[in-house]
């Protein structure tokens, strides 16, 4: 099958653009119509960014084929690498690079 | 720009920097896959500058190139970009005072890079220009994106299969998570995050990614009731932290 004609993709690139930038915008303009921040809420919010960061990047290094697998994963083994030079130097450039270079490496070895 | 906003945006633009490895070969397959799903140039284009969302292009285009209805590309598009409801409640605070122009070119650019490199910065520099330091990190990914999505188009893109390119995305966000962490009630709302995630992986939608950050956020409200609220704050937590 083929994607429909022009004007009916567009009509579907738009919809799915606004509902996003409206998903985006929402609580960047909800907080000023509610006066602020329910103090609560801001308490929940403190954890946002360790509880998506830790959604993103565990299942793409445990399970990087839709399964969880520890034998014969290298990219296991590079993450668990790339997470200590993470701790040890916060640098973002630092933590790609020796994770890329341990799973070209781990790949060329073939160790696991 | 005074000068204070323009050192905080070049600032921005240097945390960036690194992440842009990542971003590059993500649009250029989202280029190819594009016009490989019978897309035009156009659309492709239309497609990143109208919704600008990563994941959520390569499912549109997968859809798209299924001749699936369109509701179900739109539904599709919308769900997988819901955990951006987090990021837009988690910056808020910070950009509040932000006149509405402001906020609105600050939602467009609003992506998982933008948003995890601003709010870790903010906590730990709170005197952080807020507004120039989050346009500096956002913007460099909306051009970069941009521009290899109509490079991907129009040569296609062509990886060598020893190069794992596509590993870089998760160890930025690696890179970020880690001194996220602070304490253990963040730390076991990224353990419980990051664990029901996994456990999620293959259900449709993203709906792994979402029910685990959910989760997560809930299990460090409670953990802070047991363990005690983390430290939060800037002084050298950890042995490379204390630079600003």
């Amino acid at each position: 099958m083929s994607p429909p004609p022009g004007p009916q993709v567009w009509l579907a690139i738009v919809a799915a653009g606004l509902g996003t930038f409206l998903i985006r915008a929402s609580f960047l303009f909800l907080f000023e119509r509610m006066g602020g921040v329910p103090p609560r809420l801001e308490r929940a919010l403190a954890y946002v960014p360790a509880a998506v960061l830790a959604a993103l990047v565990v299942p793409a290094i445990v399970a990087p084929d839709g399964t969880a697998s520890v034998v014969g994963n290298d990219r296991l083994l590079a993450g668990a690498l790339a997470a200590l030079v993470a701790w040890r130097t916060e640098s973002v450039l630092a933590t790609i690079v020796v994770g890329m270079v341990a799973l070209v490496v781990l790949g060329q070895v073939g160790v696991v | 720009m005074t000068e204070s906003s323009r050192d905080a945006f070049l600032a921005g633009v240097r945390a960036v920097a690194p992440i842009i490895v990542g971003i590059v070969p993500f649009g250029l397959v989202a280029g190819a896959a594009a016009v490989n799903a019978g897309l035009t140039l156009l659309d492709a284009v239309g497609l990143s500058v109208v919704v600008f969302a990563g994941a959520s292009q390569l499912a549109a285009i997968g859809l798209f190139g299924d001749g699936a209805p369109l509701a179900l590309v739109v539904v599709t598009v919308l769900v997988i970009n819901l955990r951006m409801v987090m990021y837009s409640a988690s910056i808020a605070p910070e950009l509040l005072d932000e006149p509405r122009r402001w906020r609105t070119l600050e939602a467009y650019l609003l992506t998982d890079q933008a948003y995890a490199l601003s709010v870790t910065r903010f906590e730990r520099d709170p005197g952080t220009n807020r507004r120039w330091f989050y346009l500096g990190a956002a913007a460099p990914l909306w051009v970069v994106w941009q521009v290899c999505t109509v490079i991907g188009a129009v040569v296609g893109a062509r990886v060598p299969p020893w190069l794992p390119l596509d590993f870089a995305v998760p160890l930025t966000f690696l890179a970020l998570l880690v001194p996220a962490v602070e304490g253990r009630a963040t730390g076991i709302a990224a353990l419980v995050g990051g664990g029901l995630a996994t456990v999620g992986t293959s259900l449709p939608l993203e709906a792994g990614l979402m029910a685990g950050a959910l989760a997560g956020v809930l299990a460090g409200l409670v953990a802070e009731r047991v363990v005690g609220p983390d430290a939060v704050g800037r002084d050298g937590d950890g042995p490379g932290g204390g630079h600003a």
